[in-house]
């Protein structure tokens, strides 16, 4: 038993040796605390409680490795944006575009000086992935707005796996400056059925004093991908973040997104969707700190579970003692629609303020039969009146996108996968 | 038509329908009376083709094939409506989605072309006028938070659209005031002809004024117990149900 472990983690330890992460030049600390940190930690199991319902098991099995690309281009622009694009977690300046926009500044790898991650919340590794991906960082992205910038056009980040057992740890760094305002919209897809591996992808963002940040997140990746995002948000004063988790498809997918709510007057709008199909485990750990008063915040994950898959759901909501006049309401509703799908979901507040206004309510349950029965006593066959169903439950998380084109997008690409029917 | 042979039906070791004989000829309007809980709904559930009952013996034929074969939406296809005593709320899924989808599958299935979104629109403006449904109901979800009255408009409204050969109507006339009931008559009759035949529920003979009957059929205790024309319907209206009780238990 004891030599697998350190067997699995020795091929990890030796991809790290081999690898000159790109936080490097900038974060040199950062690298040399996560390098030491792999030695030290263990790969999660499910005898921890935050990887309880995530088995890790048979992603130790698999042989990972830093790839390179095959590709010479790709035509995958879904919706008017600006595209910057990874490539087996390697940025690749020749797919992507280079406008110059006012007040955006866009910056790889070298470029990312170390003054300008000063104010990032770049916490010691306190698992073995997050330190993965912080010693061997395939590639680092940093993108800026300035003091009261409005970017109207919205930045689409690609990652594209076009290789097998690929590993792919990019960092992603987001600064909103004062009073400006930002969308993010960021893929995951995989060239073909074949290419695949494991994504750790890293983001910190800080959205200072009334600045807004719009952030969708599609999480496209084929059956055999594991994938891993890990997301540290701070909110200063009066800001605004809307933030959509869209997995439209995956192997294996965990979501770990903190939202540290900094200042006063913040509204944080936190949704997301999972629809797994076959054996397909999807796992969205979210933690909202409120630490100061007069902050919202909205939660609203949903997701429908078919054939035999797994959904995990864990909602930490924080309410510190000082955040009187806090509003926080998480909510988490899932349909199991196959036989064998379970669905683990655990809401976790902590309130330590007197004067707040907080809720949480989580629902599993069946699709509506007398639903079913009545649309198919119209001649609707069991599998569109699924589709429709399907459509109705999720449908207040495809208004939370505020991008018409990319709400369409998701729309289409669902009913692509036959989980929709518009 | 539609010809039922001795059906017996059940559900959760409840007998409801016990041997009832029925039979229906193109063009033909036939009304169902009764006493509450004698198994109306049931027969209309079980034509339809709800899964929760269980059919223990008898036979259905539709149009010459074997309607207890068929699952609920081929039903639907093969030209089967039934209007609903309780219409379901679908919230999040638009009246206008859903009608798309249904005559889409139904054209399907009938070797006929899916409308074009013109077209589309245009028949749901001719049939909702028909039913003076307001344009509003028709995209908003489902029946959800629809009146009474409006449910049962636009199961009428649904009907006109699906275009049946062999319509079921469970109870449309209950709570609707005087003017939706000639609304909704008026739907019918305007779908009436040789080829397509009516099933209509009801307690009262205020609705066979409208839309007038050529039989008139009383279940009761999961059997027709009594067919006559309409003038048996006026007759119920005045004396109520005993005196076909009695006839009933003294044949027994
Ligand atoms: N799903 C069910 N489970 C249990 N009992 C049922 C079910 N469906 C019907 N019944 C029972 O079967 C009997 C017949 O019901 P049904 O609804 O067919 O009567 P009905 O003639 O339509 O009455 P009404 O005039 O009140 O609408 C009733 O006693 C009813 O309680
Ligand atoms: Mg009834």
């Amino acid at each position: 038993m004891e030599t697998t472990i350190v067997n699995h983690k020795s091929k990890f330890l030796a991809i790290a040796e081999q690898t000159k992460s790109s936080l490097i030049s900038a974060l040199p600390l950062v690298v040399s605390e996560a390098q030491t940190a792999l030695e030290n930690l263990d790969i999660p199991t499910s005898r921890h409680e935050e990887w309880k319902y995530t088995r890790t098991t048979k992603l130790q099995n698999e042989r990972f490795s830093i790839q390179k690309s095959s590709t010479a281009s790709i035509d995958y622009r879904p919706f008017e944006a600006l595209r910057l694009v990874f490539v087996n977690g390697v940025y690749n300046a020749s797919l992507s575009d280079h406008e110059k926009i006012d007040g955006l500044s866009i910056r790889f790898d070298e470029e990312i000086k170390e003054q300008t991650l000063i104010g990032f919340d770049i916490a010691s590794s306190s698992n073995f992935f997050e330190a993965l991906q912080r010693a061997t960082s395939t590639s680092a992205l940093h993108i800026q707005a300035e003091k009261g910038a409005v970017i109207e056009k919205p930045i689409h980040i690609v990652h594209l796996i076009d290789a097998a057992q690929t590993l792919a740890t990019p960092s992603i760094f987001v600064k909103v400056h004062q009073s400006a305002s930002l969308e993010i919209n960021e893929s995951f897809i995989s060239s073909d059925a074949t290419a695949s591996g494991l994504t750790i992808r890293q983001l910190w963002a800080q959205v200072d004093k009334n600045a807004r940040l719009e952030y969708n997140k599609m999480q496209d990746e084929n059956d055999l991908s594991y994938q891993m995002c890990l997301e540290d948000i701070q909110l200063a004063d009066d800001a605004y973040s809307n933030f959509n988790t869209l997995t439209l498809n995956g192997g294996w997918v965990r979501n770990d997104l903190r939202i540290a709510l900094n200042g006063k007057n913040i509204e944080s709008n936190l949704s997301g969707f999972y629809l797994p199909r076959n054996k397909q485990l999807i796992d969205n750990h979210t933690k909202v700190d409120h630490r100061y008063p007069h902050c919202v915040s909205n939660e609203l994950y949903k997701g429908i579970l078919f054939d035999q898959s797994t959904g995990v759901f864990n909602g930490k909501v924080y309410v510190r003692k000082d955040a009187q006049k806090t509003n926080a309401y998480q909510n988490n509703a899932n349909i199991i629609a196959g036989d064998q799908a379970v669905m683990n979901t655990k809401p976790e507040l902590e309130i330590y303020a007197d004067d707040v206004k907080c809720s949480h309510g989580t629902t599993t349950g069946q699709l509506d039969e007398s639903a079913m029965w009545y649309l198919r006593s119209r001649g609707i066959g069991v599998d569109a009146a699924r589709r429709l169903l399907t459509s109705a439950f999720i449908n207040d998380v495809i208004s939370k996108i505020s991008n018409q084109q990319v709400a369409e997008f998701v729309i289409a690409d669902l009913t692509e996968k036959n989980l929709l029917y518009v | 038509m539609l010809t039922i042979k001795n059906l017996q039906a059940r559900v959760e070791e409840k007998e409801i329908l016990k041997g009832l004989n029925f039979e229906v000829k193109p063009g033909e309007v036939h009304a169902i009376m009764g006493p509450n809980g004698s198994g109306k709904s049931t027969l209309a559930s079980v034509l339809a083709g709800k899964e929760d009952y269980e059919i223990t013996g008898g036979e259905i034929i539709f149009k010459e094939k074997n309607l207890l074969e068929m699952s609920p939406e081929v039903r639907a296809r093969e030209g089967l409506f039934l209007a609903f005593q309780y219409p379901v709320e679908i919230p999040g899924v638009s009246n206008i989605n859903f009608l798309k989808a249904a005559l889409s599958e139904i054209r399907a299935y009938r070797g006929l072309p899916p409308l074009t979104a013109k077209e589309f629109l245009q028949l749901v403006n001719e049939k909702s006028k028909l039913v003076e449904l307001d344009g509003q109901l028709t995209n908003r979800s489902l029946n959800e938070g629809f009146s009474g009255g409006e449910k049962k408009r636009n199961e009428i409204f649904q009907m006109a659209m699906l275009d049946p050969t062999l319509a079921i109507l469970d109870e449309t006339d209950s709570g609707l005031d005087i003017d939706a009931l000639r609304i909704v008559a008026n739907g019918v009759n305007a779908m009436r002809s040789p080829e397509k035949s009516f099933v209509v529920i009801t307690h009262y003979q205020r609705l066979l004024d409208f839309i007038v009957p050529d039989f008139v059929h009383v279940l009761y205790k999961g059997k027709i117990v009594k067919s006559g024309t309409k003038e048996l319907a006026l007759e119920l209206e005045e004396r109520g149900y005993d005196w076909i009780k009695e006839e009933v238990e003294a044949q027994a």
